[in-house]
Formats: C-alpha cells, sequence, structure tokens
C-alpha cells in the first residue's frame, strides 16, 4: 500500500519549501519538490536604471545577497563595455566579498541549517523552543561528542556573524552590501584595512580547519549510510567564479555520472516551463530570450520554479559540482582535500554522490576558498584604482554568470532607452529543487529523493537530510487555491 | 547583575515570514550585545527571557507539528505573546501568493496567520521595510498586492499595537534594543515618531549626523563613486532618510554604507525603492511632493 508523506513546511532552509513523497513498501516511488520562484523581481525591475538591480536583486536572497550583487555587476559591466576595463583591484575585492560570503553561508547552513538532523540539542540543553518540537528516533552522537557539537552550534553562531562583519571592510555592511558596484568597487584597499580582514580571516581559518571539518567527519563516521543515500543525478555543472586577474578560482564544466568532463557553454542552458506555473509559448528557451509570463491556473503545474535544463539534462549545482568539477581538471590544491578527506572516511569518490557527499565538498569547499583569500589579500595594491567611470548605453545586452553558495547563478539582461527592458534571473535552487521537465525528467532533488528507504514515515529523517544537503535557498513557498478550495500545487514568490 | 530572585517573565515569540528574503533574520544573527545565542538561551534583561516558539529558519522541527505551534500559541497564549514579521503580506487572490504551511490538508497563508496570529498577539513588530511599508515585494507595479503588516491590521480592524522597525535589512541593535524598552519597561513605554518606529533609533536624520557632514557645508561634493566628498550629488538619500546609522555603525561597528563609499539607499524608508530611486541619481526633498 502507498503512503504519501507531505512535509510542508521544510524548515531550516532559507524561504519556504514543501516536499511530497509517495511511498511504496517503504521505498519512495514518486517525489515532488515543490518550491517556488515568483515574487516577481523580474517584472518590478522593468523600466528602472540599470545600476539599480546590482542593489535591488541582492534583495532576492538575504542569506546569499552577494552572490546576485556579483552576477548583476557581471551583467552591467558587460551591457555597459566595462568587463575588460574592470581593475584588478576590484576583481580582488569582490571576490574578497563574495568568497566572505560563502564562508558564513557554509557555517551557517552545516551548523544551523542542518547539523540538527544527526545532533541532540535537546540533550544538551533541554526541552525548549526553538530546538522541540522535532523529529524523534536517529540521534546517533551520544555524550561528550555531543555535547561537543552542541557547543560548536553557538560558536559557529560568533564565527557567521565574524565572516559579516570582515566582509563589511570593503563591502559596507551585511546582509545586502554596498562595496559592489558596476565597473569596480567602491571601497580602496589601505594597508590598515587588508591587515584587518587578513586577521579576522585567519581566525576563520582556524574555525574551519579545525573544527568546520572535524565536526563533518564525526557527524560523517556516526552516520555511515549517508555516503550511499539521495545520489541524485549525478551530472554536475558550474558556470565557475570567482574572477580573479589570474583566472577563475572555480573552473566552469559538466561532468557526467562517469566522471567524464565536458566544456560548459552557455547557450546550452534552456529553461522548460511544463510543469512550472508559466506560459508554455516560452518553454525551452534561453533564459537570454525568454520572458516570464506567470500563469497561476495551467494545469499540470506544480511549482513556479522553472526546469533549467542543460542540452535537455537534469544538472546538479553547488559544491559538489563546483569541487567535482575542479577535481577533474587537475586543480591540485581541491585533488589533495577532497582524496585526504575521502582516505579518512575510508569512502571512494562515488562517495560524494551523496548526502554526507554533499556536507564534505561544501567543509572542503570552506578551506579552499578561506585559504585562498589570504593570496588574494596579498594581491591588492593600496594605490591602483579599484572604479572605472561608466555611462549607461542607449541600449544594450549583457550576461553576468557566476557562483554563489549554493550553485551556480546567472542574471541576464537587455536595456532600451537607457533603462532595463528585460532581467532574468537563474538561481541555483532552480535547477536543484526544479520540478519536472517537458521530458517528464524529475528535478535534482526530487531524483535524490526517488529510491530512498524511509524507516519510520512519522519521522522521515531521510527526506528531510537529502533535501537540506542540497542547501535549497527559496523565500517563501506559495500554494495555489483552485476554485472548490483544494490544492492544485505550490508555488514561490522570488 | 545582581537582585531580588523573582520567577523569570516569558515573552513568547512567534517569528512569521512573508514575501521576504530572509535578510531581517540574518541581520538579527548578526546581533553583538546581546548576542543571538543570548536572545535565544538567556534572560535577555534580568528576569525576562524571549521565548522563540516558531522560526522557520532555525526551529528544529518541520512539517504540520510546527504549524501545530502556531495554532496552539493563537489559542492558548491569547494576548500574552509577541508577534514579528518579517516579509510584506501578499493580498492578491486571498493571499494565495504567500504560504507558511499546511495543516489538515489546508494551506495556511501568510495573510491569514498574521491577522489571526496579530489578532491575539500582545503586539507586533513589523521587522524590516516589507513588513512595516511593502519594500522591494510591493514596488511597482506590485504583482502580488503586497502590503505591511500596519496596513493590512487596520483594513481589518485589529487593534493589536504595531511597532515598525524598518530597514533593509534593519540594524540588529534596532530589534534588540527595540526588545529592551519592551522587557524592562513595557510595550507602553517605546516612543514612536509618525511612522510608528520607535524615536530611540530613527529620531534623527542620517545627514544631521553623517561623517561627510562637514563636506556638504563646504559644497564638496563626489562627482563619482570611490571619490572623497558629500554623496549628495551621487543620490544619497541621507538628507530624508530617518536612521542612527552614522553613530551606531554596522556590523559590529565596522562599517556603514556612507562609509564605504555609497549612498544611502534610503531604506529605512515608507518610499523604498519606489521613491528613493534611482538610487545613483540626485533626488530632491522636492521630488518627493
Amino acid at each position: 500500500m502507498s503512503t504519501r508523506i507531505k512535509i510542508d513546511p521544510v524548515t531550516r532552509i532559507e524561504g519556504h519549501l514543501a516536499i511530497e513523497a509517495v511511498i511504496d513498501d517503504g521505498v519512495v516511488k514518486e517525489a515532488k519538490s515543490a518550491g517556488t520562484l515568483f515574487r516577481g523581481f523580474e517584472i518590478i525591475l522593468q523600466g528602472r536604471d540599470p545600476r539599480d538591480a546590482n542593489r535591488l536583486t541582492q534583495r532576492i536572497c538575504g542569506v546569499c545577497p552577494t552572490s546576485h550583487a556579483t552576477a548583476s555587476a557581471l551583467c552591467i559591466d558587460d551591457a555597459f563595455g566595462l568587463t575588460d576595463k574592470i581593475s584588478d583591484n576590484a576583481r580582488l575585492i569582490r571576490c574578497l566579498i563574495l568568497g566572505s560570503n560563502f564562508l558564513q553561508s557554509h557555517i551557517l547552513h552545516f551548523y544551523h541549517l542542518a547539523a540538527l538532523d544527526y545532533v541532540d540539542a535537546v540533550s544538551a540543553i533541554g526541552e525548549l523552543a526553538p530546538f522541540v518540537p522535532r523529529y524523534e528516533g536517529d540521534y546517533r552522537v551520544s555524550g561528550e561528542a555531543n555535547a561537543e557539537l552542541v557547543n560548536h552550534y553557538v560558536r559557529a553562531l560568533d564565527i557567521r556573524r565574524k565572516c559579516q562583519e570582515m566582509l563589511s571592510i570593503f563591502g559596507g555592511k551585511m546582509p545586502h552590501s554596498v562595496g559592489i558596484v558596476p565597473g569596480g568597487v567602491t571601497e580602496k584597499p589601505t594597508e590598515d584595512k587588508i591587515t584587518n580582514f587578513l586577521w579576522r580571516l585567519n581566525e576563520i581559518r582556524d574555525f574551519v580547519s579545525n573544527t568546520y571539518i572535524p565536526d563533518v567527519i564525526a557527524v560523517a563516521k556516526a552516520y555511515g549510510d549517508y555516503f550511499e543515500i539521495g545520489q541524485g543525478c549525478k551530472r554536475l555543472l558550474a558556470y565557475g567564479g570567482f574572477d580573479l586577474p589570474t583566472g577563475k578560482l572555480f573552473k566552469s564544466g559538466v561532468v557526467s555520472p562517469d566522471l567524464q568532463l565536458q566544456p560548459f557553454a552557455e547557450e546550452n542552458i534552456t529553461e522548460d516551463l511544463k510543469h512550472s506555473w508559466y506560459a508554455d509559448s516560452e518553454s525551452g528557451k534561453s533564459p537570454a530570450q525568454s520572458q516570464t509570463k506567470p500563469e497561476p491556473n495551467k494545469k499540470r503545474a506544480y511549482s513556479f520554479i522553472k526546469s533549467p535544463r542543460y542540452e535537455g539534462k537534469v544538472c546538479e549545482l553547488g559544491p559538489l559540482a563546483r569541487m567535482v568539477n575542479n577535481y577533474v581538471q587537475a586543480d591540485a590544491k581541491v585533488k589533495g582535500l577532497v582524496d585526504s578527506l575521502l582516505g579518512q572516511l575510508g569512502a571512494g569518490v562515488e562517495g560524494l554522490f551523496s548526502v554526507l557527499g554533499r556536507h564534505a565538498a561544501r567543509a572542503l569547499e570552506s578551506k579552499f576558498v578561506a585559504d585562498s583569500m589570504v593570496d588574494w589579500l596579498q594581491a591588492l595594491k593600496p594605490d591602483e584604482p579599484t572604479i572605472v567611470d561608466n555611462e549607461i548605453p542607449e541600449t544594450g545586452e549583457g550576461a553576468g554568470l557566476t557562483e554563489a553558495p549554493r550553485g551556480a547563478v546567472g542574471h541576464w539582461m537587455t536595456i532600451k532607452d537607457k533603462k532595463i527592458d528585460r532581467y532574468q534571473v537563474v538561481t541555483p535552487t532552480a535547477w536543484n529543487a526544479s520540478p519536472k521537465d517537458d521530458r517528464d525528467q524529475p528535478g535534482a532533488i526530487e531524483q535524490a529523493i526517488i529510491g530512498t528507504k524511509v524507516k519510520d514515515k512519522d519521522n522521515p529523517f531521510e527526506l528531510v537530510r537529502i533535501v537540506r544537503a542540497f542547501d535549497p535557498c527559496l523565500a517563501c513557498s506559495v500554494h495555489l487555491l483552485d476554485a472548490k478550495g483544494s490544492k492544485s500545487g505550490v508555488f514561490r514568490v522570488v | 547583575m545582581k537582585g531580588r530572585k523573582v520567577a523569570t517573565k516569558e515573552y513568547p515569540v512567534i517569528w512569521l515570514q512573508g514575501a521576504g528574503c530572509t535578510g531581517c533574520s540574518v541581520s538579527i544573527l548578526n546581533a553583538v550585545s546581546p548576542r543571538i545565542q543570548n536572545l535565544l538561551l538567556d534572560e535577555v534583561v534580568p528576569g525576562h527571557r524571549l521565548n522563540l516558539l516558531f522560526h522557520a529558519t532555525i526551529m528544529a522541527g518541520q512539517g504540520e507539528p510546527v504549524i501545530e505551534v502556531l495554532k496552539d500559541t493563537k489559542k492558548n497564549r491569547k494576548g500574552g505573546y509577541i508577534l514579528v514579521v518579517e516579509g510584506a503580506i501578499a493580498t492578491a487572490e486571498s493571499g494565495a501568493y504567500g504560504s507558511i504551511g499546511e495543516i489538515d490538508g489546508k494551506h495556511v497563508t501568510v495573510q491569514q496567520s498574521v491577522e489571526e496570529l496579530g489578532k491575539n498577539a500582545l503586539l507586533a513588530i513589523a521587522l524590516g521595510t516589507c513588513s512595516a511599508d511593502g519594500g522591494i515585494p510591493a514596488a511597482q507595479p506590485n504583482p502580488t498586492l503586497c502590503k505591511g503588516v500596519k496596513a493590512v491590521f487596520d483594513e481589518k480592524g485589529i487593534e493589536t499595537p504595531v511597532v515598525n522597525v524598518p530597514g533593509c535589512p534593519p540594524h540588529p541593535e534596532w530589534f534588540t534594543g527595540t526588545i529592551s524598552v519592551i522587557l524592562f519597561s513595557g510595550a507602553e513605554a517605546l516612543d514612536l515618531e509618525n511612522l510608528g518606529r520607535p524615536k530611540l533609533f530613527y529620531g534623527q536624520l542620517i545627514h544631521e549626523n553623517c561623517p561627510r557632514r562637514a563636506d556638504f557645508d563646504k559644497g564638496k561634493f563626489a562627482k563619482k563613486l570611490g571619490e572623497p566628498g558629500c554623496l549628495y550629488q551621487l543620490g544619497c538619500k541621507g538628507h530624508y532618510t530617518y536612521a542612527d546609522c552614522p553613530l551606531r555603525q554596522w556590523n559590529n561597528g565596522v562599517s556603514w554604507c556612507v562609509k564605504a563609499g555609497s549612498p544611502c539607499l534610503g531604506c529605512v524608508e515608507p518610499e523604498f525603492p519606489d521613491g528613493t530611486s534611482p538610487i545613483y541619481e540626485k533626488i530632491t526633498f522636492e521630488d518627493l511632493k
């Protein structure tokens, strides 16, 4: 007999998401990730000063605003013809701002969003909200080791805060920084700022190396079966990101399930709409050409998330995709980090395609980014410029592709009469949490859930652990009601 | 601090998220004194503590059991809890554009939750500009008919007092400071200005306390971003924005918008963002009238 499990809301993610799973003989047969993507941001941006997109699109997400600041700045630079003129200082400072927020976001994700699925906070803190109510029955770390993880939950609150304080040296404030602007950055890299940044960074690097990574290993040792749970589509996509004067820190590429690399080309991205509440006439188009036309009463649809696909294929984005991309492209640092961790855990590369693989990739990526930031600081030149003059063109087109903590993000813009004519944003969660596409292929999270054994349907730990390992970033899931008041689906407003 | 031993007074808190970005929550996570762990676990002021019953980004539970918490609070803690709302309230299609979860197979909209929980709350804190005034989701053409808490309460005749703590996002101390007044002296002690914001934080113009004020007085204006001088010609909205950013600064005093060379966006004002943009163009006080 089949049972339907609905988890709504899925908490401890950015925003709201609903997950539905049909379980037959204890195994998930069907899954629906009913997240959303429609606050109307793209519609609100139409007709505005193109430079304002850089401030406004950050407000898509308060957890990763700097990714949108970066993507929109690259997009505007492109449309304004500035891409080749951005100074080395500006590139480095933009990367330091983005890197600082990668660190805060990854630390926040592991300790404050994901850890409560593995760590027994109640035994250390007591029966206290917001640590109750919760799922019961599968907390495997006990005694001192558990108490230590709970202590680190509290300490990590300070460390992630300090990441944002570090970011503010060049970014002005967080969330919603002001330092990254079209043409460069507003702050100058004076020696005192560089040193101030460095010592804040050193404290965070110490935490990542000596607390965060060991904690992920401790959890992995207690929950070893999660190296096999939640494998997903195994096709990994990265646009590449962190545009340094020496090239990109994260390489772009598409890695197939047998770890073969294919070069990434932007024109292979299309967005399917069959199961999304948008007009079918726009389905299958490139984001550089499509329009956002909501159709909330469309039959078959169950999400306001579109279904981005690469050559029509489902892809997973995020730290796992980036680390594996750099790994197969023989990045020595990444290879060293990944091989050393897998060795400690006695897992093979195939173990990365899992719940624990995603947590491990995120932790290692934190170290990779944090250590690289030291080099970027040293490359800054206090006397050299950080911004170039710019003017809004009469007409123009731009694309800004980069990496956010949760995966690749892209902004596309068209300018007409010096105003925004069209703006499109494709977020990493649109890929990961997408509904089925025009060929009825389930999205990445849906695929990771399908086939999972659920031990206790009243406490379906497996499902929430899989979903949270992707670190989904939604704002608020929105549910459509049909005329009779019964559910016709779920969508959300970005 | 030593004092007479009395029973701890507890203030249950329900924190709802509507059409927003979670940036207000992230900003509160950046609080320094008290820190977020103090807000969650300790007596924030001696003898008084918060009890955060519901917050979707940090609570352990999920699914129907956490929606039960809302039902239980509304019924059994009438008049005794603080409602914090982050994000705007989408009111188009009877609130169908914003839901916080599902119970008994039915969706619970943000609008319905704000109204029902608002009715029985001790007071509501509209945290952030979206919640106070609609903010970016309510910007033209306002596709989902977003509104702030006070506007929704007024339409439904809900008389629960609303404290507006705007900002995109708000400074963490504007929130912890508001909580401190409530815990120390009672909600009635909050001294609010005409837009419902505590005068303690929103009493003076950015322009009055700006470190670049001397440049303005001397007529020394920056012509390009990154230059020294007053940012008025580059679109700074500090001359009609009421907030204490220049004095308090952001992120543990590290910096703030103008210090980093960026014009003030006017993000605490009800006109944000339509009345405060283009962001990098000069808008005079007269333009607003």
